[in-house]
């Protein structure tokens, strides 16, 4: 016996659609890729989460975080001398530039920064134009490489490893370089370091134009670069984007000649600055200030108290027992010596409370410490502000629209480092 | 616009909730007594030509009440002034509106204040931890949490499970013999020396695995 039964059909329009809603990942529009964190081009352990319609990405959210260290939890726990060798490790393809970036904001807390031996004021602007000419050249190389031309990231690591040889010879390290010391150097320059760094400005500047000439006319380089990721003025602004980013955009604003610091009010040296704020003019500001970084060298040779080999013995620290480490042969001989050096060594430098910032003009951008002092050795707080994780959080706004194959040019042209974009 | 004349415009328009200027070292702190203001200030700062935020840090005053001071540092490019904005916000609370929608810039530095002092932004539109992975329990820069770190019930490592090619001839094992001594691919015309090589004792530099073989056994001497 048959029976009858009813059957439900219901709006056959409104579950189609329910069903595209449900299935829309299947249907292959939209696709995620994890981009990292260890990806030849992302320079470290950068992960960006990457939506894609087809070749062009529609979202992206960068993942930092894995490098993080703790440094300013452990900058709570030491004095502000312990600290120099941690800043080698926020930017480590610039450490002298770090070093120089933090003694400065220490010195600021202490309110000693204007009273800098003029000697130590040229060696510090020296070590952050190497600084700055080695960061810039590893940036350029690793873009051009990730952009398909090896041979220029052979040429520039060929001029890196100079400057290498000569933090070695200043500070005995390549990397790790704890140049700087509160109110001074950890040592002089040794005598024949001028006359390499006037060798290493002559053969620099040779081969830089060897390599421009491989990029800044070559077709395929032009037209990878022009006109991608534009990052307007205001935008560069709203973003808060330091260093040649920021100026490759337009934005006049380099800290040295805007809130000058060292000696370089009496540097002469011009500000490169981009007219359309696309990636190649970002490469361009790059190139130029490494040239301006070599004419700052050339006047530091030719200005630099004491001269090359300092015979008169100009000081490279400043003459407060308070402050910097007396020699060593008066430590062993002199009483008061003695009990600088004790306090010195077990305490830190003792400092006022209060609260300073003091940003410095890095290869990579403005780099800030903020220093939260309650009086003593050790800071209370020690904020580091880092231009990479400023610069990086543009990247959610830049990417979409971008190809998959834009991202190394795009991350290229950032010239980001994790190790400061983590601290 | 100097910096004192800023100071005097952000005075004038919001009155007692903001401090005498503070001095120190050339840089102005002004101290704004009610954190529920912090945007609107900010969005007034903006309009008188600060539109750079340079950076927002935060102090754990701990033992002390209000505990958290959030400081923000605002520069004008055009000309480089810089003024210090600084609030309070109780431990109980710990709570204060977004700068974002004033300074973009402002997105990911409250996202770190979040994950490392755990101090919350309202109207922020993507709060997320971003140092520290997703789900980590603490906010590590209290001054209440030790420098050498808490355990935590996460796993240490991301992934646990054992990938597929464990306990095969291309896998080194910590404490296993080296790849040279499991894959005798090296033609070793003596006797011993291929016994040796097949009970993985040919290095000599791990005793405890001796006898113990890992991969393709002995390499078969052929007759001539």
């Amino acid at each position: 016996m048959a029976t009858l039964q009813n059957i439900e059909v219901g709006d056959s329009a409104a579950r189609s659609a329910q069903a595209a809603a449900e299935f829309q990942d299947l249907q292959g529009e939209k696709m995620v890729l994890n981009m990292g964190p260890s990806h030849p081009a992302t320079h470290g352990v950068l992960r960006i989460v990457l939506e894609l319609d087809g070749e062009v990405i529609t979202k992206a959210d960068p993942d930092v975080g894995y490098l993080h260290r703790g440094d300013e939890k452990i900058a709570e726990n030491m004095t502000y001398t312990q600290f120099i060798p941690y800043t080698d490790r926020l930017d480590y393809l610039a450490p002298l530039a770090n070093n120089v970036a933090y003694v400065l904001a220490v010195e600021k807390l202490l309110g000693i920064e204007k009273n800098l031996p003029p000697r130590c004021q040229y060696i510090r602007v020296m070590c952050c134009e190497l600084a700055r000419i080695s960061s810039h050249l590893l940036g350029l190389g690793a873009f051009a490489m990730d952009t398909g031309a090896v041979t220029v990231f052979l040429l520039t690591f060929t001029e890196r490893e100079k400057i290498y040889d000569l933090a070695e010879a200043a500070s005995g390290a390549r990397l790790t370089t704890s140049y700087t010391r509160i109110g001074g150097l950890a040592r002089d320059i040794p005598p024949t370091w001028c006359a390499q760094v006037k060798r290493f400005c002559d053969e620099f500047e040779v081969s830089l134009a060897e390599s421009e000439t491989l990029l800044t006319r070559n077709r395929i380089w032009v037209d990878r670069l022009r006109d991608l990721a534009v990052v307007s003025k205001e935008m560069a602004i709203d973003y808060g984007l330091s260093g040649p980013n920021l100026r490759g955009s337009g934005v006049d604003w380099d800290l040295r000649k805007n809130q000058p610091y060292l000696c370089y009010p009496d540097l002469q040296f011009d500000v490169a600055l981009g007219s359309v704020g696309d990636c190649y003019d970002r490469y361009l500001v790059r190139m130029e200030e490494m040239r301006q970084s070599v004419r700052i060298l050339r006047q530091c040779l030719d200005q630099i108290p004491g001269g090359w080999a300092n015979d008169a013995h100009e000081p490279v620290c400043v003459a407060d027992g308070k402050i910097t480490l007396p020699p060593k042969a008066k430590v062993l001989s002199s009483m008061e010596e003695l009990i600088h050096q004790f306090m010195l060594v077990t305490e830190g430098a003792n400092c006022p409370p209060g609260e300073v910032y003091f940003g410095h003009e890095n290869p990579k951008g403005e780099l800030g410490f903020f220093i939260h002092s309650r009086g003593g050795g050790v800071p209370y707080r020690l904020k580091i502000r880092g231009p990479s994780f400023i610069n990086l959080s543009l990247l959610g706004e830049l990417l979409p629209g971008c190809m998959i194959s834009d991202v190394p040019v795009v991350l290229g042209s950032l010239d980001f480092v994790m190790g400061e974009s983590d601290r | 616009m100097t910096t004192p004349e800023a100071a005097t415009a952000i005075k004038a328009k919001f009155g007692d909730l903001i401090s005498e200027p503070t001095e120190f070292r050339g840089e102005v702190s002004l101290k704004i007594s009610d954190a529920e203001k912090i945007a609107d200030i900010c969005q007034f700062a903006k309009s008188i030509g600060f539109n750079y935020l340079v950076d927002i840090s935060s102090v754990d005053n701990y033992g002390a009440d209000p505990r958290w001071s959030v400081v923000y540092l605002l520069r004008a490019i055009v000309n480089g002034t810089e003024i210090r904005l600084k609030t309070d916000v109780s431990e109980e609370k710990s709570e204060l509106p977004s700068v974002v929608g004033v300074w973009r810039t402002a997105n990911w530095h409250e996202r770190e204040i979040y994950d490392l002092m755990g101090i919350r932004f309202r109207d922020h539109p993507d709060l997320r931890r971003i140092l520290m992975w997703e789900g980590y329990p603490y906010h590590p820069l209290r001054k209440d949490f030790p420098l050498a770190g808490k355990p935590t019930d996460l796993p240490g490592v991301a992934f646990t499970r054992v990938t597929p090619m464990v306990g095969g001839p291309f896998v080194t094992v910590a404490g296993g013999n080296d790849s040279i001594a499991r894959e005798p691919r090296v033609r070793i015309p003596e006797d011993e020396e291929v016994e040796l090589n097949a009970r993985g004792e040919a290095r000599g530099d791990n005793q405890e695995m001796r006898g113990q073989t890992f991969g393709p056994g002995p390499i078969e001497k052929k007759l001539p």
